[in-house]
């Protein structure tokens, strides 16, 4: 017989500290669509993942009721479209954003990802035409997600890319301007891009992926912030300890319900990704883990490592839960989606150039940080420069998640409503970096011995 | 398969019956039980069998949901490999 106190502790886990799994994702190959006729393609587009996804949203249901956890998102990532519609122009794109839009709708499911393009290194004709796309694409959708790949460590920083994307997100902020810029929290700028990454917006179904592959993404930062909280006062070790401990708990969870929709879509197992998410409920925040940890409010001294232990620690019960472990796999510091991270910034603890030094040692980046509508592209993209050279020169995944709100200034607050929440406006470095970011061309790849 | 129970809420006499009751109905057979009751607060957790029930998972879990608001309890079925793989290796 299990032990009682066991079930109980699982029972309040999901009841009362919001442990649920944040998204069973289906990746989808389009690699067998490619068409030279833009119609023939569209059609094949629909009719494969309509197809391979047709189960998706009934099973991760059923697999709710089983278990009595709640699922929070189904999703469906693609293969890069930018590498399926090299021939398209950018109006092609734009049709083929809505046919990804009309088949999410006839799935029933919340996201789809992977209206992206890698072009760390430079850009085909179909990335540009794709990237030329983004605005109008994310305009007139609201369940397509885009994401771009500007930098990796092999290949350096492609500037180009860089100062393009700053001009994109403007563009997007100012077409979505009555809805307060929200196409812009579809759209992520990535160094390191992970191929299997179940969360959006930057989900997509990598080069080196099966055809179809189910990867699972688990939550519960309200678990580990109480676990703490229980823990009292005690050392690092014992900190350490129970945060892997928790996550252990969590990530068998994932890989339950991952391994148990494998088997009933089919469909092989993925990866399970270990990150942290928070959502804007009270007791679901990131920022509240770092606080019951001693901080008075989250942005403070002693963030950072603060960030850093905990990330580790997730990992390092995470690991040991799962077969196989991919994605983001870490803390997630999305602002507008963190209840204890909204806090901070309203109250002025937290600034961009903090979460610029706590994306150095968690998983992510600057996400969903809500900036000035009159930002120049120039410095969007000064922010995204800085923010992938951490994750090049370090080898780890970054991010960037701007939101420039049209006609809103800092002191103001903007409302995007369900999982991505609300946030301040916050302030940016008001010098221009116009004239860095005009250089164009590519920063080198880094060096990785001498390390210092 | 096995499937997992629990019952919480306020004591009141027949809270047990009822709900072996309702598993009797669809075939449901009771492993084991443990309760306790702490000041006035019930907490049962019942082990069931399911392989032989004459209904689905789904609906058992809606019947049991409905009895337990009824009663105003808090009354969940679950699959028990969420509790095996949460805390056995």
């Amino acid at each position: 017989m299990l032990n009682v106190n066991d079930i109980l502790e699982t029972i309040n886990m999901i009841k009362q500290e919001n442990l649920d799994i944040r998204t069973v994702t289906m990746g989808i190959s389009l690699f067998d669509c490619i068409s030279d006729d833009p119609k023939r393609l569209e059609q094949k587009v629909y009719d494969k993942i309509t197809k391979s996804a047709k189960d998706l949203v009934r099973t991760a249901e059923d697999l709710e009721h089983t278990y009595g956890i709640p699922i929070i998102n189904k999703r469906v990532s693609v293969t890069p479209v930018s590498l399926i519609g090299g021939a398209l122009d950018a109006e092609g794109f734009v049709r083929l954003a809505l046919v990804l839009e009309k088949a999410a709708n006839e799935l029933g499911i919340n996201f789809i990802g992977g209206f992206g393009a890698l072009v760390q290194k430079g850009m085909t004709l179909g990335a540009k035409n794709l990237i030329d796309a983004i605005p109008e694409a994310l305009s007139k959708t609201t369940k397509v997600c885009s994401s771009v790949n500007v930098a990796t460590t092999k290949a350096g920083i492609n500037m180009d890319a860089v100062k393009k994307m700053g001009e994109v997100i403007k563009e997007t902020a100012y077409l979505t301007r009555d809805n307060d810029s929200i196409g812009c929290a579809k759209l992520v700028v990535f160094s390191n891009i992970p191929e299997d990454n179940p969360f959006m917006a930057g989900a997509m179904h990598g080069m080196g992926e099966p055809d179809t592959v189910i990867n699972v993404g688990v939550s519960g930062p309200g678990v580990v912030a109480s676990a703490i909280k229980r823990e009292g006062v005690c050392d690092f070790s014992h900190l350490a300890d129970t945060i892997k401990k928790t996550a252990f708990k969590i990530t068998r969870v994932g890989q339950l319900i991952a391994y148990e929709a494998s088997k009933r879509l089919g469909v092989p197992y993925g990866i399970i990704d270990l990150s942290l998410a928070p959502t804007p409920a009270v007791g679901d925040s990131v920022a509240h883990i770092l606080e019951n940890m001693g901080l008075e409010r989250c942005g403070t001294h002693g963030t950072t490592a603060a960030l850093a232990m905990l990330n580790d620690a997730v990992k390092k019960g995470g690991v040991m839960a799962s077969s196989h472990v991919g994605g983001l796999s870490g803390a997630f510091i999305p602002v507008s989606e963190d209840a204890g991270m909204i806090e901070a910034a309203e109250c002025g603890s937290l600034t961009i150039e903090k979460l610029e030094a706590m994306t150095a040692v968690c998983s992510v980046g600057l996400d969903m940080i809500a900036v000035p509508g009159d930002t120049s592209a120039a410095t969007i993209s000064g922010v995204i420069a800085d923010e992938i050279a951490i994750g090049v020169i370090n080898n780890k995944t970054t991010a960037v998640r701007l939101i420039p709100v049209y006609g809103k200034g800092v002191g103001e607050d903007v409302e995007f409503g369900g999982l991505l929440g609300h946030a301040p406006i916050m302030k940016l470095n008001s010098y221009s970096c116009e004239e860095f970011i005009s250089r164009g061309g590519r920063i080198p790849a880094p060096i990785h011995s001498l390390r210092n | 398969m096995k499937a997992v129970i629990t019952v919480i809420g306020k004591d009141s006499i027949g809270i047990i019956a009822t709900v072996s009751a309702e598993c009797a109905k669809y075939g449901v057979n009771i492993v084991d039980i443990t309760q306790s009751v702490l000041k006035d607060y019930f907490a049962m957790i019942m082990l069931v069998e399911i392989e032989n029930m004459n209904t689905t998972f789904a609906s058992f879990q809606k019947e049991l949901e409905k009895m337990g608001k009824e009663k105003s309890l808090d009354v969940r079925v679950m699959h028990e490999d969420i509790f095996n793989s949460m805390h056995r290796i």
